[in-house]
Formats: C-alpha cells, structure tokens, sequence
C-alpha cells in the first residue's frame, strides 16, 4: 500500500469528542426534561451517571495502578459529606456552593487518599484489600459516632445529615462524567499515567527503570480517591439526605462489581458496566423479588465464561473509529481482532 | 459490683463470641490457604446454618442436638456446592475474577434467604437452660460455658484432622505448593472441596452456637459476622489455623472490652483500626508466614 493512511488531528479528534458529549447533554436533558418519559428515568439518569464517576475513578486505582482497594465507598463518604457539610453551613447561594462543595469534597477525598494511601500501599494485593476495607469501615464509624463524642453538630449520626439542596441534575451530574472522563483520559496519557501503568505491569522493573514508586501509587489512589469525593459530593446532592449506612462496604463491593464486570484497565468497560448494573436493577423493578437473584447470577456467569471482564482492556476511542471508517478498515480490522482473539484462547 | 467482676464478665463475653469468630476465621483462612481466595460467601454460610437451625427446631420441633447436626450437614453439603459450581471452575482464571465469583455468590445466597424467609428476624427459640453457673461472685452463662467448650473441642478436632490425618497432609501439601503436590499423586479437585467442607462445617456449628447468644436469623446477619471472622483471619495471619483461632479471641475480647468501657458504638471501628495497626506492624498478620519477593 503506497497511500498514506489516513489520521485525525489531535485538535479534531477533542472537537468531534466534545461535539457528541454535547450533544448527548442537550439531548439528553431535552428528552428528559420534555415529559415524556415517567420522572423516575431521571433520577436513574443522574445516579448512573454518579455510579460511573465512582467506578472510572476506581478504575485508576484497580485497573490502572493494578491494586485492589475495598474502601472507595469511604472516599465517596469523606466527599459527600465534607460537600454537603460545605452547602448547608455556609449562605452561599446554592448554584455557587454546589461547583465549590463538589470541588471541597473531591479535594477533602484527595487529602484522605494521601493520608491513607501513604500507609495503605505500603502493602500488596490482598492485604492492600483489607486494610482499605478497614480504613472504609472506619471512615464509616467515625461519621456515625464523631457528633456523640466531640458534641459537634456535624454529621447528625445515624439521624442523618439532612436538609442538604436538591442541586444534582441530569445536566451538572453527566457534565461531571464527561469532566471526569477527559481528566483521567489525558491523565493516562501523560507521562505520569505511563509510570502508573508500568507499575501495573511490573512493580520491580518499574522501579528499576526510575519510577518513584511509592508516589506515583499515592498519586494515583489519590487521584482516585478524589473523584470518588466528587462523585460522593453529587451522589449528596441527589440524595438530600446523608447516613452512613449509604456508604458501607456493600457500596465499595457495589463499585469494585462494576470495574471488575467492565474490564479492569478499561475506562469503556467501567462505563458500561456502571450504567448496566445501575439500569438493570431499576428496570428488573417488575420482577422484585428476583432482580437481586438474577443480578448475583449474571455476576457469576460472566466471571466464569468472560473473566475478564466484558471489555477486557480494549478501551473506545472515536478518533480510531473515524481513522478505519475513512481508511476502509473497519471491518477488515474486526476479523483481524477476532482471529487475534481466538490465537490468545 | 466491682470492677474486677466487672472485666471478668466482660472477659467471658469476649471468650464467647471470640470462639464464634475463632471457629468462623478458621473457614476463611483454610480456604485462602489452599486457593488464596478471599471466600466472601462464607459468612452467608452461617446465615443458611442459622436458617437450617431455626426450620429445624421452629417448624419441626425437633431436639437442637439434631439441630445442629442438621446446620453442620447443610452447611457442609452447601461448601462444597458453591466449590463446584462457582469456583472450581476458575481455577486459572486471574484471582480477581475469583473474588467478584464470591461476592456474587454471597449476593446469591443472601436475597435466596430473603425470598425463602422474607427479609424479617425470624427468632430462635432458646434451647439451653440459662441459669448461670456462679463461682463466688461471677455468674458464668451456660451458653458461654458450652460455646468455648464446644469451640474448643472442634479446634481440637481440626487440628488433629490437619496434622494427623492422610487429608490433612495432602491439604497442607496442596496449600504449600499445588503443583508439586499434584506431582506427588494428590488429588488437587478433592482436596480442595474437602477444605471447603471442613471450613463450612466449623462455620456450621459457628452459626449454632452464634444462635445460643443471638437468637435471631435474618438474610443479612453473615455479612457483618463474616468481615469480623475475616478481620480475625487476617490479625493472626491468614493461612495459619492456630492464628485464625488466637485473632478470633483477640477481636472478641477486644470487643467487649471496649463494649464494657461504654464506647459499643465504636466497636466496629477498633476492630479495624486494630487490624490496620498489625498490618502495618507485620504485613502477614500474627503468625503467617512471611512473604518473600523474588526479583
């Protein structure tokens, strides 16, 4: 082949990408908000949309950095409520104070990353599992008890923190999603989201090559723990009403479910995943006594033919879907991929 | 009363649930021994054996000696099912994969139970006479006295089944190097299921004596047991049959004592905060094994 191959300019490919998002948003709250459809579709909207900010942003710790944190519901907790703690104290109108609780409760999340992640990570594989699950029980705990012992007004216990605004939409919730997306995008793309990687693939050689290791984990936790915060931060504003009990290990299973189903490695994969797992148990409404049934029983079946995940690590990328429609390839690639495929089983 | 009687009290409460968690840990650690699996389906096991408890003597009135034969059977059989259908076959699979298995095994069992039972406590009724034994000023309850005893006993049993045993060597063997021991003839398969069947088993008679101090079954009542037993596991260093049994002691004690010094709301917290410490301290727990890096 003496022609060369079509490729799509960095700048166009962000145009095409920030176009479409666009006009899912528009679209999107357009459907949403003509009526048409029963309320309730927006409320599942704006909560799949907050399951896949939690569940792309595990997925930097579980399939970017290669560890096996049980604790992210913890860091949504910590973002939630030092968001919601942010909105109901201070006057600030509640458009201003919601962007700034969102962005103090990704930073408070952050903050605890690094102060867990700094003695957390000390460990591996499973036992970084557990001692995350232990600091997410913990997290959990203390905001149940902390009112009763230092006499403070501040999380209201088991009572709940209430009265924090409605201000989660459809609009700012999948802004988020799009926000979070393109930052952990460029994030991985960096040379700093490369030495994560190399760390995932292997530890020892990573070190060897210069990589600070023990930052560039922390960093990546951290990282993770904050968008989770974020997440948290919209998941209060959805709710109204914050209890502890919202955040327990179940949730962090609930999220790990979600990456491990998707494709660890896969931001594609988490995706779908969260808004399948979210979707599916709301649409299952009808058969409500089986739905969770089902649900275990889906979970167990493609761990065992896919184990994987459903995505395994191939990530989507329009730009590349535009190259090979232009190019002619796209279908001559699918077989390619496909026979690649049937070579590695 | 007096402090002293006071922490003796509590000392005995501690023991109690403590051999709970022990006879529960040692399900865990067994298991992760010889596939390195944290099973997260176990606790849900004790739920079945407490549902199996309460049918048995609710609604068939039957003697709790047949009772608990009845939950330590279920349990035992339900062990090795969930091995065979869920596990065994991903025994090359990454370990991830293993573990989302287990928890949607434990989602399985769980809303299973709730179907069946509904979501309410069904309660059970007591079966041993509780008039306490006293020894001077200390009332002892009977359901401690023969709840350690009754522990103790099945950790006498277990280890002389692990140690003494043509089993128990092929578990060990299998648990220290699956594929040589294969090499030397041992069936991997049924090893494996044989250790799911003792730890279910042990969890089986947990769930019992759990019924004698909790008198309760709800479809939700492993999850929270099973992560204690689990923390147990992992404090005396998970692997390790007499580490499982002293962390169960340790995180019961620990429990009272801090439930005595008026702070139960916190317990939970303790409890992981102490095991936080001792990974910090030393990473594999209380007695595991160390763990070495090869370059």
């Amino acid at each position: 082949m003496s022609k060369k191959r079509f490729t799509l300019p960095n700048w166009a490919a962000y145009l095409i990408n920030a176009a479409l998002f666009a006009a899912f948003i528009i679209g999107g709250n357009a459907v949403l908000s003509s009526g048409a459809l029963p309320s309730f579709i927006t409320k599942v909207a704006m909560l799949i949309g907050i399951q896949v900010i939690a569940a792309v942003s595990l997925n930097i710790s579980t399939g970017y950095l290669g560890q096996l944190p049980l604790g992210h519901a913890g860091f949504m907790a910590v973002g939630a409520y030092a968001s919601a703690i942010f909105m109901t104290r201070t006057g600030i109108p509640a458009q201003l104070a919601f962007p700034l609780g969102i962005v103090i409760g990704a930073a408070v999340a952050g903050l605890f990353g690094v102060l867990i992640g700094i003695p957390a990570l000390r460990l591996k594989g499973d036992y970084l599992a557990i001692i995350t699950l232990g600091f997410g029980e913990i997290i959990r705990v203390v905001l149940l008890n902390i009112d009763s012992v230092l006499g403070f007004k501040l999380t209201n216990g088991a009572a709940g923190l209430q009265g924090i605004p409605k201000t989660t939409t459809f609009v700012n919730a999948w802004l988020m999603v799009g926000l979070t997306c393109f930052l952990i995008h460029t994030f991985m793309k960096s040379r700093h989201g490369r030495a994560v990687l190399s760390i995932r693939e292997n530890e020892i050689a990573a070190e060897s090559c210069g990589i600070n290791i023990t930052y560039y984990k922390t960093l990546a936790f951290s990282l993770s723990a904050a968008f989770a915060g974020a997440a948290g931060a919209l998941y209060a504003g959805y709710l109204g009403i914050l209890n502890p009990s919202n955040f327990g290990f179940m949730k962090s299973i609930e999220i790990l479910v979600m990456v491990v189903l998707g494709g660890m490695g896969s931001m594609a994969g988490s995706i779908v995943a969260a808004i399948v797992l979210t979707a599916a148990p709301e649409a299952l409404r009808a058969f409500d006594d089986y739905r969770m049934i089902v649900y275990s029983l889906l979970l167990i079946a493609t761990m065992i033919f896919k184990p994987s995940g459903l995505l395994g690590r191939y990530d989507f990328s329009m730009k590349r879907i535009i190259e090979k429609c232009v190019n002619g390839e796209l279908f001559a690639s699918f077989r390619r991929g496909r026979g690649k495929g049937a070579e590695e089983a | 009363m007096s402090v002293f009687t006071t922490i003796i009290k509590q000392l005995i409460n501690g023991l109690q649930s403590g051999s709970i968690y022990a006879l529960v840990a040692l399900g865990y650690s067994m298991v992760y021994g010889i596939i390195m699996l944290l099973n997260f389906a176990h606790g849900d096991v004790i739920m079945v054996g407490a549902y199996i408890a309460w049918m048995m003597m609710a609604r068939f009135a039957a003697n709790p000696i047949i009772a608990l034969i009845a939950a330590v059977i279920g349990c035992t059989v339900l062990g090795v099912l969930i091995e065979k259908a869920a596990y065994k076959p991903l025994r090359q699979s990454p370990r991830i994969s293993l573990l989302i298995t287990a928890i949607g095994v434990s989602y399985f069992l769980e809303n299973v139970a709730q179907l069946v039972f509904g979501a309410n406590a069904h309660v059970i009724p007591t079966f041993i006479d509780d008039t306490p034994i006293q020894l001077g000023q200390i009332a002892i309850p009977t359901t401690a006295l023969i709840t350690v005893i009754v522990a103790g006993i099945s950790m006498v049993a277990l280890n002389v089944l692990v140690k003494k045993t043509r089993m128990g060597k092929a578990m060990r063997a299998v648990s220290e190097d699956a594929g040589a021991a294969q090499l030397m003839g041992i069936n991997i398969n049924n090893t494996i299921s044989f250790t799911f069947a003792v730890g279910s088993a042990l969890a089986g008679i947990g769930s019992v004596l759990y019924c004698c101090a909790y008198p309760k079954a709800t479809p939700t009542m492993g999850s929270m047991l099973g992560l204690k037993a689990f923390v147990a596991a992992v404090l005396g260093g998970i692997g390790s049959i007499p580490g499982a049994m002293a962390g169960g002691f340790a995180i019961g004690i620990a429990e009272a004592l801090v439930s005595s010094a008026g702070l139960s709301e916190w317990k939970d917290g303790v409890v992981f905060a102490i095991l936080i410490v001792v990974l910090l301290v030393k990473p594999t727990g209380l007695m595991g094994r160390p763990m070495t890096e090869k370059v």
